[in-house]
C-alpha cells in the first residue's frame, strides 16, 4: 500500500488529528488560573471536558507531552543554572560526551556545528555550585568550559504551532 | 523560597487563612510532576497539599506573577511536534545594542529563546544568543535570513550552530528530585 509506505517515510511528522491540533495550539498559549480550567478550555475549542482531558492523557501516554502543567523558571529558583560549552577533537568526542552526561548537574547536551562542538545546560542546587561543578568537569575531561551564564533574558512568546 | 506578602504581620495562631510554608513546599513538589489532570486540578492539588483549593491557585498566581512560573499550560517536546531542527543563531553585537536588538528578536515569532550572554574572547565573540526551532533546516535558514534582514544585521557577525545530536534531556526538576 503505497498511502502506508509514504506515510511511513514521513514518519517523523506525526499526523494529528483536527482535535489534537486544536488542543496542543490553544494550550501552548496558557491555561486560565480558574476553579474548572479544563472545562473552560474544551468550552473554548467546542469539544468536552471528558474529551480534552481524554486527549491530555492520551498524548502523555504517547510521548508527545512530557508533562502538562506549570513550567518552573529554573534561574528563578535560587539555583544556579548556565550554558557552558567545550571544544572537543572529534576523536574524542564520544569519551567526553559520555563524562560530562555522568553529571547529575547536566540538564541538555548537545552536539552543534562549531569549534566549540559540545554545549550543556548546568542546573545546580545552589548558584555557588556552578563554579564547582564546571572545575570538576574539567579535571575529568582535561578540556576547558567556557561558562555563559545569562545576563538579560528578553522576553519571547513561546508557541510551537503545528 | 519565596512566600506571599500576605504571610507576614498576621497572627497566625487564629488565622486559618495564611499559607503554611510546608504546604507551598509540598506544592512545588506536586506541581513539579504536573498539573493534575481532574476536572478540580486545584482542588486535587489541595487534597494533596493541606492547602486549601483557593490557597492553591493564589500561590500558583503569585508564582506566575514572581516569574517563578514561566508558563501555565503545555510542556512541549518540539521534536515530537515535528520541529526537528534546532538553532543556535549568535551575534556579536556592540553592548549598547544589546537590549534593543534582543527585544527586536525575541519578538519575532521564530525565535523561541532569546539571552545576552557574555563572550568569551578570543574564542567566543558572540554575546546575543537566540534559539530557533524549525521544521527542517532549510526553513530555519530562510526565517533567519529573513531577520538579518527585516532588522538589518548584514552588518553584524553572527554564526548559526546547528545542533546535530541531542545527547541528553533532562527536564529541570529542582525539588523533589534533589
Amino acid at each position: 500500500m503505497s498511502a502506508t509506505a509514504e506515510q511511513h517515510r514521513h514518519s517523523e511528522v506525526p499526523n494529528f488529528t483536527p482535535v489534537e491540533r486544536a488542543i496542543i495550539n490553544r494550550l501552548q498559549t496558557g491555561l486560565p488560573l480558574t476553579r474548572t480550567p479544563y472545562k473552560d478550555v474544551a468550552e473554548e475549542i467546542g469539544i468536552t471536558e471528558q474529551d480534552l482531558l481524554g486527549h491530555l492523557k492520551a498524548l502523555l501516554a504517547n510521548g508527545t507531552l512530557t508533562r502538562f502543567g506549570p513550567m518552573f523558571h529554573a534561574g528563578e529558583m535560587g539555583g544556579g543554572l548556565t550554558l557552558a560549552a567545550m571544544r572537543i577533537p572529534e576523536h574524542d568526542f564520544e569519551r567526553v560526551t559520555e563524562q560530562v552526561n555522568r553529571f547529575d548537574e547536566v540538564a541538555h547536551n548537545y552536539r552543534r556545528e562549531h569549534e566549540l562542538n559540545m554545549w550543556f545546560v548546568l542546573a545546580t542546587e545552589t548558584p555557588e555550585a556552578i563554579a564547582d561543578t564546571i572545575s570538576r568537569i574539567e579535571d575529568l575531561t582535561g578540556s576547558p568550559v567556557y561558562n555563559m551564564p545569562k545576563e538579560q533574558e528578553f522576553h519571547v512568546h513561546l508557541h510551537f504551532p503545528i | 523560597m519565596n512566600l506571599p506578602a500576605t504571610r507576614q504581620d498576621q497572627n497566625y495562631l487564629f488565622d486559618t487563612q495564611s499559607i503554611s510554608a510546608w504546604g507551598l513546599l509540598r506544592l512545588r513538589e506536586q506541581l513539579e510532576n504536573g498539573l493534575p489532570l481532574a476536572p478540580r486540578p486545584y482542588l486535587t492539588l489541595a487534597e494533596r497539599t493541606g492547602l486549601t483549593e483557593q490557597q492553591v491557585m493564589q500561590a500558583v498566581s503569585q508564582w506566575q506573577q514572581q516569574g517563578l512560573i514561566k508558563r501555565l499550560g503545555l510542556v512541549v517536546k518540539h521534536r515530537t511536534l515535528g520541529y526537528r531542527a534546532n538553532a543556535m543563531a549568535v551575534w556579536n553585537v556592540p553592548d549598547d545594542r544589546v537590549s534593543e536588538l534582543g527585544k527586536a528578536l525575541a519578538a519575532s515569532p521564530v525565535v523561541t529563546l532569546c539571552y545576552q550572554r557574555p563572550r568569551r574572547l578570543p574564542d567566543w565573540p558572540y554575546n546575543l544568543f537566540c534559539m530557533i526551532h524549525g521544521i527542517d533546516r532549510n526553513r530555519v535558514q530562510s526565517q533567519l535570513q529573513k531577520l538579518v534582514h527585516e532588522h538589518r544585521l548584514e552588518d553584524i557577525p553572527h554564526a548559526v550552530l546547528f545542533s546535530n545530536k541531542a545527547y541528553l534531556q533532562r527536564g529541570g526538576r529542582y525539588v523533589s528530585d534533589r
